[in-house]
């Protein structure tokens, strides 16, 4: 093979394992995950493809609660996750000094512990004679035989707590960013320090705001072992009712037309969000305009 | 004006305080009832010290085949995972191809997708195409597979600072493509390469859904205590999360440290807080991060 042939077929060899290997085992299977969602049957009888697309339908009509409940958990989640990582990252961004780096890796240690057992640690937390519901009793904020364990409150607490550093993280990147100079001119322009955070340091960090919130609301609005483990199936998600129409039921078809529709409403808010935000942000771009 | 200022600061810093103490509250509740006595099935409340737990980890019938399959899987997925994702990575950054936009994209939309439904859609396939048992093999395939991305993006924003000149550097001193790859490319994002291994091992090992979809009768770490958690939470579950994550926690400062010392010895990037930063990728880079 001439070598300026060989040259130009490198960039193709070195994607082709790896390419390969997602477009196999990820864009493939999703293929088959769409033609799964079309088809009607048991698993005792077989499932034949018989493009029901009313399968759609009637998954968004049965499973409507969940659905709303996923969005309204996630949403909840994100906006908790927001007000409580921005302050911290924006205290570690611009004051953390010579610790930064040590606040930075307690940001992310709770990625050190298994998902499952950081959930399980919100059960003891939170559980009936545990010292957060006895203490609450006591003030009288939760009545004496109310409970925190398996409410509303437990589950958005717990996917709160399990996704504040993909939060904090974006958060901190594009605080830190910030050309010290660009605040400096605020304050001599007689800027008070209201006016230079929200007129400077918020609209240099939307970048990470947006990615930020994504990072947390798309794996949010598909958990489901939160609302397992720390709630009932009154707080079920849609996520609860993916894997147990898949795993538990083998209502294949129900499942995988949910799962699209998940996707499918994920994209919406997603692309409504960016329009909001502005892509520049969520692409990355916004340094470019200079 | 300025009594007013100090308040507020101080009022930041301590609610930045308690953020933190939130991220840090459930690894101390695990590290603490690991060392608890419980009485009955289910460790929620503290009755008294104990070291048995600790004496005995393994204790519990089943734990430890399932974190030594969690460990296998984690090895060969980082390892086949790193090799094609640093391929991928280095064809995206070093040369400019038709379709790298459209790559670019389609890498990114995994990590787009909730986890539920890229577990769903790969047991679709296996479904449709009668895999005749799902298991270790299965489970290994879908590791590659959503480690993959991660990969690609954690070696990329490393490449992307690189400096050319170094690599053209060696072949003007007479270095084949070979010689310079292995000497000063490979070298130089080498941290890169490390720090995604590193992800890759730490996703595989604390991953559920995915596996939970694909892994028929295996049971992996995460599998068990899913299992574990209807019935019974022993203290030794928590033991071994307290191992994992001091392990990790060691691995984490230990590679920090010697990024650092390479870094000073390479003295290759010039310290760059006013330096031509990296173009910012928020929603990518960020993710990887953590």
């Amino acid at each position: 093979m001439p070598a300026r042939l060989r040259r130009a077929s490198l960039p193709y060899l070195l994607l082709l394992p790896g390419l390969g290997w997602l477009v196999l085992f990820f864009a493939i299977p999703l293929v088959y995950m769409a033609l799964e969602s079309l088809k009607t049957g048991t698993i005792d009888t077989g499932f034949r493809l018989t493009w029901e697309f009313s399968n759609y339908t009637n998954a968004l009509k049965n499973y409507d609660k969940q659905f709303l409940r996923s969005f309204e958990y996630a949403g909840l989640s994100t906006i908790l996750a927001l007000l409580i990582g921005y302050p911290l990252a924006y205290v570690i961004a611009t004051r953390g000094g010579r610790y930064r780096n040590a606040l930075l890796l307690a940001v992310i240690v709770p990625f050190f512990v298994t998902y499952l057992i950081r959930t399980l640690s919100w059960e003891t937390i939170l559980s009936d004679s545990g010292i957060v519901v006895n203490t609450l009793r006591t003030l009288g904020i939760v009545s004496e035989d109310g409970r925190l364990l398996d409410t509303t409150v437990s589950v958005v607490a717990g996917i709160t707590y399990n996704y504040l550093p993909f939060m904090i993280l974006p958060l901190y990147a594009s605080l830190e960013r910030i050309d010290n100079r660009l605040l400096e001119a605020g304050y001599d322009l007689y800027g008070r320090r209201r006016d230079v955070f929200l007129r400077v340091t918020l609209p240099l960090s939307m970048p990470g705001v947006v990615a930020g919130t994504l990072l947390t609301f798309i794996p949010a609005a598909g958990d489901f072992i939160n609302a397992e483990l720390l709630g009932t199936p009154n707080q079920f998600m849609i996520g609860n009712v993916i894997q147990s129409r898949y795993l538990e039921v083998a209502d294949y078809p129900t499942a995988a037309a949910l799962s699209f529709l998940l996707m499918a409403f994920m994209l919406v808010i997603v692309l409504i969000w960016a329009r909001i935000a502005g892509t520049e942000a969520l692409l990355g771009t916004e340094g470019e305009r200079g | 004006m300025t009594l007013r200022r100090r308040g507020l600061d101080w009022l930041l810093n301590a609610y930045a305080g308690l953020a933190l103490i939130y991220l840090l509250i459930p690894i101390g509740v695990i590290l603490v009832f690991s060392l608890n006595n419980p009485r009955g099935r289910f460790n929620f409340i503290w009755q008294e010290f104990s070291l048995d737990a600790w004496k005995h980890p393994f204790a519990v019938q089943g734990v430890g085949d399932a974190l030594k399959t969690s460990l296998e899987i984690a090895a060969l997925s980082t390892i086949a995972a790193t090799i094609l994702g640093t391929l991928t990575a280095l064809a995206l950054v070093r040369y400019e191809f038709k379709g790298r936009a459209p790559v670019n994209f389609f890498i990114f939309i995994p990590l787009a997708t909730p986890e539920v439904v890229l577990g769903a859609a790969l047991l679709s396939q296996f479904l449709n195409w009668g895999t005749p048992q799902l298991g270790f093999a299965t489970i290994l395939i879908a590791h590659i597979m959503f480690n993959l991305s991660f990969v690609v993006i954690t070696v990329r924003s490393r490449l992307i600072g690189f400096d050319r000149a170094l690599e053209e550097a060696a072949q003007d001193l007479g270095a084949t493509p070979w010689e310079t790859f292995r000497l000063v490319t490979l070298p130089l994002i080498m941290p890169g390469v490390i720090s995604a291994a590193l992800l890759a091992f730490a996703l595989s090992i604390d991953d559920f859904v995915i596996t939970n979809f694909n892994s028929g009768s295996t049971i992996t770490f995460p599998l068990f205590i899913w299992g574990a958690a209807r019935v019974a939470i022993p203290p030794q579950i928590y033991v071994i999360a307290s191992m994992i994550f001091l392990f990790t926690l060691a691995m984490m400062l230990i590679t920090v440290w010697q990024q650092r010392r390479a870094e000073r010895m390479a003295a290759v990037r010039p310290d760059e807080p006013a330096g031509p930063a990296t173009p910012p990728r928020p929603v990518l880079a960020e993710r990887a991060t953590a």
